[in-house]
């Protein structure tokens, strides 16, 4: 079974051909930051334009570099959803025109869903696992139980980790994405302890019982100490100081609430051998992993990170989506709306709390 | 008039946001202004909360999806956040004259909306006091609106 997957939700336009047997046979990623850098962030129609121009380039490169033509295929998988909706229609009437031109199944995939099995593509993973699906857009903590049926435990109440790097950037005066800035500053930071004892940052959430996060406070404190630097041009080692506490503070909420759900998930599930999959894109900050790594060798859990280029945004996962609800028999309807925002655990419980403080 | 609100702490926040809600009603704008870090969510999520009647609501951030809707005994709700708007053009896309026609509009990083802005929204600028981490101003124009 060979499956397209197409990926246009938010910065990347992306296309992928994998096998049911786990093969990519061809994964294009075309970045848009570039042409986003200029504007610092991304900005939707922006990303709009550039997918309608590349999109179709995109599927037919996906197509020769795998040696196929569209004929070969099983079915299409094209992202429906959440995120920027402009972007995420194109992707998807693209892919339901060529269901429709090839008569073959169509598959709506949740882009979160995407992260979510990329562990099962990369290692065979089965299930249960544990997931921290930690980007610019989302930071969840979500058991992954089955295709198509996933327990959200904890969620962001504000801003997610990646929005938190990005916007911590900006008020440091660093460039688009923040994250890569941050963590190449951070790295410059000659005495770690001094650094965070010179830039206290609040623990949001820390020791709670439920698994919820908030970046947003730490946003504020990161504002408060770029104000009380010395006035005129940020000295860069102020900023690698700055930087690096932020980041260990990100490194240390996540690692804190990761262990906590680890805990819980070993109880509930009794797995016989407890796994912790890290995706998203700030799963590509070494600080963020590091602390995951020594946490989950301290509780002995296996941790998974995919590789970098299946662990931020791409098309494979969601060709490899396509192909794990494709065999399970579910394939969706030409007339599929995208969804804007489509949580993966429609049960959770909505958090409540926004305020809470450490 | 403008009128200046001294807010204490974010339960402040959140209570004179509380206030506002029972102020509102559909075809209000809310412009929320203020720099990055300043409350702006806080305060849009505690007026989110009161007008649907439901205190757990989840309100994201909606940086990454730029409007989130709600709704509520008074209309729909919708939640802008224009931090990644470039030019004011991109925000009609997003469903704006919909959202004046039918609902209560809350907008984060109003600046950018440029023509758009409506003449008739309420303005609330948010300002952070300087070696009070906890503190902020709210200034409104108390003409439109007293709270």
């Amino acid at each position: 079974m060979k499956i397209l997957g197409i990926e246009t939700s938010c910065d990347e336009t992306a296309a992928s051909i994998v096998t049911d047997e786990g093969a990519i046979l061809s994964n294009l990623v075309l970045s848009q930051i570039e042409e986003h850098r200029a504007f610092g962030g991304v900005v939707p129609e922006i990303a709009a334009r550039a997918h309608i121009d590349h999109v179709h380039t995109l599927i037919k490169a996906a197509l020769d570099d795998a040696g196929l033509s569209a004929g070969d295929l099983d079915g299409v998988a094209a992202t429906c959803g959440p995120g920027l909706i402009g972007g995420v229609m194109i992707g998807m009437v693209a892919g339901k025109a060529i269901a429709a031109a090839k008569n073959i199944p169509f598959i709506a995939v949740n882009h979160l869903e995407g992260h979510a099995l990329t562990p099962r593509l990369t290692d065979r993973l089965v299930f249960p696992y544990l997931l921290l699906l930690v980007s610019g857009g989302h930071t969840q903590i979500l058991v992954a139980e089955d295709v198509g049926r996933y327990k959200r435990w904890g969620t962001t109440l504000d801003d997610a980790a990646g929005e938190c790097f990005d916007k911590a950037a900006k008020l440091m005066g660093l460039p688009y994405p923040g994250g890569p800035q941050i963590q190449a500053l951070a790295s410059e930071c000659a005495d770690p302890d001094a650094a965070r004892a010179r830039f206290p940052l609040p623990a949001p959430m820390k020791g709670r019982k439920e698994l919820d996060m908030s970046f947003s406070g730490l946003k504020t404190a990161v504002r408060q100490h770029v104000e009380n630097l010395p006035e005129g041009v940020l000295k860069r080692t102020n900023v690698a100081d700055l930087a690096f506490a932020l980041q260990a503070q990100i490194a240390d909420v996540l690692a804190e609430r990761c262990g906590k759900a680890l805990a819980r998930f070993k109880e509930t599930y009794a797995p016989e051998t407890p796994a912790l999959v890290v995706s998203g894109g700030v799963a590509a900050n070494s600080a963020v992993r590091a602390r995951l790594d020594a946490l989950c060798a301290e509780t002995g859990v296996r941790a998974y990170a995919p590789p970098l280029s299946l662990c931020s945004d791409n098309a494979a996962m969601i060709a490899w989506a396509g192909v794990e609800r494709l065999r399970k028999g579910i394939s969706d309807p030409l007339d599929f709306k995208a969804r804007p925002r489509w949580p993966l655990d429609p049960d959770a419980a909505p958090r409540h709390g926004a305020g809470i403080k450490a | 008039m403008e009128t200046d609100i001294e807010i204490e702490n974010e339960q402040a926040m959140e209570a004179a946001a509380q206030r506002l809600a029972g102020y509102l009603e559909n075809g209000d704008i809310v412009l929320l202004h203020g720099p990055l870090g300043a409350g702006k969510s806080v305060f849009a999520r505690a007026l989110i909360r009161t007008l649907s009647g439901d205190p757990a609501l989840e309100v994201p951030s909606p940086t990454f999806t730029l409007v989130q809707y709600y709704e509520s005994e008074k209309g729909p709700l919708w939640h802008y956040d224009l931090y990644r708007i470039e030019d004011y053009e991109e925000i009609l896309p997003l469903g704006w004259e919909d959202s004046l026609a039918d609902g209560i509009t809350i907008v984060e990083w109003p600046e950018r909306l440029g023509p758009l802005k409506p003449l008739h929204a309420l303005d609330i600028h948010i300002h952070p006091v300087q070696d009070k981490p906890e503190k902020r101003i709210l200034r409104m124009d108390s003409d439109r609106l007293s709270v």
